[in-house]
């Protein structure tokens, strides 16, 4: 077993790893963004420290590109799969606005944000209501 | 290195994945899913290339591009497809939106009735 072999396996065993700790922030985060963040970490991370570990092993194969292709099509889809999907949970109102310290799309009402409300900890009821982007459609009373 | 790295790659990924499917059974909303849709791609690619790299098997790599391009397509057409449900009927949606928070407890506001 060589220095190489023994690299390519530290890089497997750590991109799985992350595919774990997907799994789990997937299981324990309360919304779509929070889960983003958890299931993004295998999509870039995870997937080049795999394709790293099977390039060191695979080293010399004529196919080995493919990995390497691999690798740079996650780099480039996985930012805008991710802003898609993040900007329709914010549309539809997934996201829990009482998790959030900073809301730049939403109404410019609180100037001190991350204070809790004296009267309402929980969040104020009037900053806190759901906003919808800039450009959101005006919604039709029918 | 063809014992104990594909065992203990193997079991993280197998726990992950069945993690990542339980979100995908229970996710409340259609996001969920398809955030959990492509964890799971990710997995299934990452499974391929371990297996690739441990038994120095080069049959499955074009497998592995195959489903590294369908994760991206899948994701951006469902996140495209609830996008033009939210512009056609705007209020429906919004409905639908409190449906979904109404079916799980632990989304809805604190002191909101």
């Amino acid at each position: 077993m060589s220095i190489a072999d023994v690299i390519a396996s530290v890089c497997l065993i750590a991109g799985c790893f992350l595919c774990l700790t997907a799994g789990l922030g997937l299981i324990r985060f309360p919304d779509v963004l929070n889960r983003m963040h958890a299931a993004t970490k295998p999509q870039v991370l995870g997937v080049l420290l795999v394709m790293t570990g099977a390039v060191i092993r695979l080293a010399g194969q004529p196919i080995v590109w493919m990995l390497v292709l691999v690798g740079v099509f996650q780099l480039l889809t996985a930012p805008v799969s991710a802003h898609m999907v993040s900007r329709i949970a914010y549309r539809r109102r997934h996201v829990r606005r009482d998790l959030l310290l900073v809301d730049e799309l939403g109404k410019p009402a609180d100037p001190l944000p991350s204070r809790p409300h004296p009267e309402h900890p929980e969040g104020d009821p009037d900053v806190d209501e759901p906003a919808d982007g800039p450009d959101a459609t005006p919604r039709t009373t029918s | 290195m063809t014992t104990v790295v594909p065992l203990v790659c193997f079991a993280l990924l197998g726990v992950g994945a069945v993690l990542i499917l339980a979100r995908l059974a229970r996710g409340p909303s259609l996001l969920d899913r398809v955030v959990a849709t492509d964890a799971l791609l990710v997995t299934i690619a990452c499974g391929i290339a371990v297996y690739c790299a441990v038994y120095e098997d080069i049959s499955l790599e074009p497998v592995l591009l195959v489903v590294a391009l369908l994760a991206f397509v899948g994701s951006v057409s469902v996140a495209r497809y609830i996008g033009g449900m939210l512009v056609s009927t705007a209020d429906p949606a919004d409905r639908g939106a409190d449906a979904d928070l109404a079916g799980r407890p632990d989304a809805r506001r604190e002191g909101t009735p």
